[in-house]
């Protein structure tokens, strides 16, 4: 190819580069000066004042408390995610009549609003006329008991998200070569063996992206729990993402917000390199 | 058989798994108020449409599925021409330092919306386009970029190399090559990355309900989030409008889920 002027695709990534920068790098910025200011919206009082906010969310109980909710959440969501969603891949992966309705039956919850389902999963959860106490049977309050709550919007969270996980496992299935199934039958292997042996070591890079995904998702949970709980009660399903929301928009303190909207970043960046380099290990 | 019988039977409860919920709220939309709060029985006893019609009489409901309906489409055209651009730039053009640039932008999908929510409302309410379809469009598009960039460039990069330099040799500028050849041959792939950023637009809340404050802008997340009540939570209504914005999306599903499948999973398997 010559390199004329014409082959090169500055142009054509232009648009692109320009949006993401003002619109998400930029404010990345923007949001750490914010983090270094007390700043109150509504006085339009701003005043630098360094790592102040951050001396004073090491000290702060209620983001500690969001932290160790979020941190829960994500690992009691993501892991029953992945074994739920491995049941089904490993279920829907055969034929069978009618398998492509089948499949988008299984992606219906993953393309509703998420606030759809938090709507509805409150209705069902609702302790005087939800359809859970009446098919259990018992009369639990589940959305304002501290020590259900978080479990409910964890369930909640499974059953919208597992289609996900269902359709990326499914496409790391289809990738194993049957012959490889085949060869191990004949020396008798046994369906457990040859899941361990075989389905899961081929599994493994998938599983990892699945991982990286709905942890990062999972740690940022906001419309979810938001609109089930709003937090409550007592604060036992505040998660990082709400506690930061309120900060800024319920008692509009810009500059302590930020702060949180910083450490939420750095988590999530933090995160990401770690699942980035199992994986280039993984490569290797 | 026995086996086979077993197979059927774990299909049917997975299937129950992921519809019941969506099945029950569709019961209760058909519930007049005093069945509500009875609980058996189950089925509606005189099923009526009165939620349904509530809906769309007493709230700005239909303004809602319009801001929605404008927001999701703006934002899958806007997104789809910046990125098929981009796409064409990164998987036939010469970019120096191409791996990394394309790395920068898809570790943006990573970056949570909490992060860049307090800085984007200050320059949207300093821009003076708080309130407005704008803010919502500009943003949908810049976060909706590194997928629908992602896809494309997948399905540009399998467009052979030999006919984009048939053309070049022809004397075709980059930009008529991209438009009269590349274009066409991606359809496919622009075709599911615009079902699955519309469904992303159409199911955003954290911007929608931070930019927003009437319902000349409101999305359908936000209005079925601050779903009003006078003194308790008209559930049966609440049933109707979920209803109501979800049929959309059951329909994308049944009919296109082939593209959807393909559109999840273009990245996370070959990459």
């Amino acid at each position: 190819m010559t390199s004329r002027e014409s082959d090169r695709g500055y142009r054509f990534v232009a648009p692109a580069i320009v949006l993401l920068s003002f619109i998400t790098v930029y404010p990345v910025l923007y949001v750490f000066y914010l983090s270094l200011h007390r700043r109150l919206l509504i006085f339009d009082l701003s005043r630098f004042v360094g790592f102040e906010n951050y001396l004073f969310l090491l000290r702060d109980d209620r983001f500690w408390n969001a932290l160790k909710n979020t941190v829960y959440f994500t690992l009691s969501s993501v892991t029953l995610e992945l074994l739920a969603g491995l049941s089904i891949a490993l279920l829907l992966n055969r034929q069978f009549r009618m398998k492509g309705l089948i499949r988008a039956i299984v992606l219906i919850p993953w393309a509703i609003p998420t606030v759809v389902s938090a709507r509805m999963w409150e209705w069902i959860y609702n302790t005087d006329f939800g359809i859970l106490n009446y098919i259990t049977g018992i009369k639990v309050n589940w959305l304002g008991s501290p020590v259900w709550a978080m479990n409910a919007a964890v369930f909640m969270d499974v059953w919208k998200t597992t289609p996900f996980v269902v359709i990326l496992l499914i496409a790391g299935l289809q990738i194993i070569p049957k012959e490889i199934y085949q060869a191990a039958r004949i020396d008798g292997a046994g369906n457990f063996a040859i899941f361990r042996k075989i389905t899961l070591p081929f599994l493994k890079p998938v599983i990892l992206v699945v991982l990286i995904f709905r942890t990062l998702d999972a740690f940022r949970v906001f419309d979810a729990i938001y609109v089930l709980t709003g937090g409550g009660p007592a604060n036992t399903t505040e998660t990082l993402s709400i506690y930061t929301y309120k900060i800024l928009f319920q008692t509009l303190q810009f500059g302590y917000g930020s702060t949180l909207s910083v450490v939420v970043f750095m988590f999530t960046g933090c995160i990401s390199i770690f699942y980035i380099k199992a994986m280039s290990r993984g490569v290797r | 058989m026995i086996k086979k019988a077993w197979f059927y039977i774990s299909l049917i409860l997975v299937v129950g798994y992921c519809l019941s919920p969506l099945l029950w709220q569709f019961i209760t939309s058909l519930k007049p108020d005093p069945e509500l709060t009875r609980l058996p029985p189950v089925l509606p006893q005189t099923p009526a449409i009165s939620h349904y019609t509530a809906i769309f009489k007493g709230h700005p409901f239909l303004r809602i599925i319009l801001n929605s309906a404008f927001v999701a489409t703006s934002t899958t055209i806007f997104s789809i021409i910046v990125g098929s651009l981009a796409a064409f730039g990164f998987a036939k053009l010469r970019i120096s330092y191409k791996a990394v640039i394309l790395g920068i932008i898809l570790s943006v999908s990573m970056f949570p919306p909490i992060a860049t929510v307090s800085p984007l409302y200050i320059i949207i309410r300093a821009l003076g386009m708080r309130d407005t379809w704008w803010a919502l469009i500009i943003t949908y598009t810049t976060f909706s970029l590194p997928l629908s960039i992602w896809i494309l460039t997948n399905f540009f990069r399998e467009i052979p190399d030999e006919i984009f330099l048939a053309a070049k040799v022809d004397g075709a500028s980059s930009f008529s090559i991209f438009y009269r050849i590349m274009l066409p041959l991606a359809a496919p792939g622009i075709f599911t990355a615009a079902i699955l950023v519309f469904i992303f637009s159409w199911n955003e809340f954290l911007f929608a309900l931070t930019f927003t404050s009437t319902e000349a802008s409101r999305t359908i997340p936000v209005g079925i989030a601050l779903f009003p009540g006078l003194h308790e939570v008209p559930w049966g209504d609440i049933a109707a409008a979920t209803i109501v914005v979800t049929i959309p999306l059951i329909l994308l599903v049944l009919v296109f889920q082939r593209r959807i499948i393909e559109g999840i999973t273009a990245g996370a398997v070959k990459g």
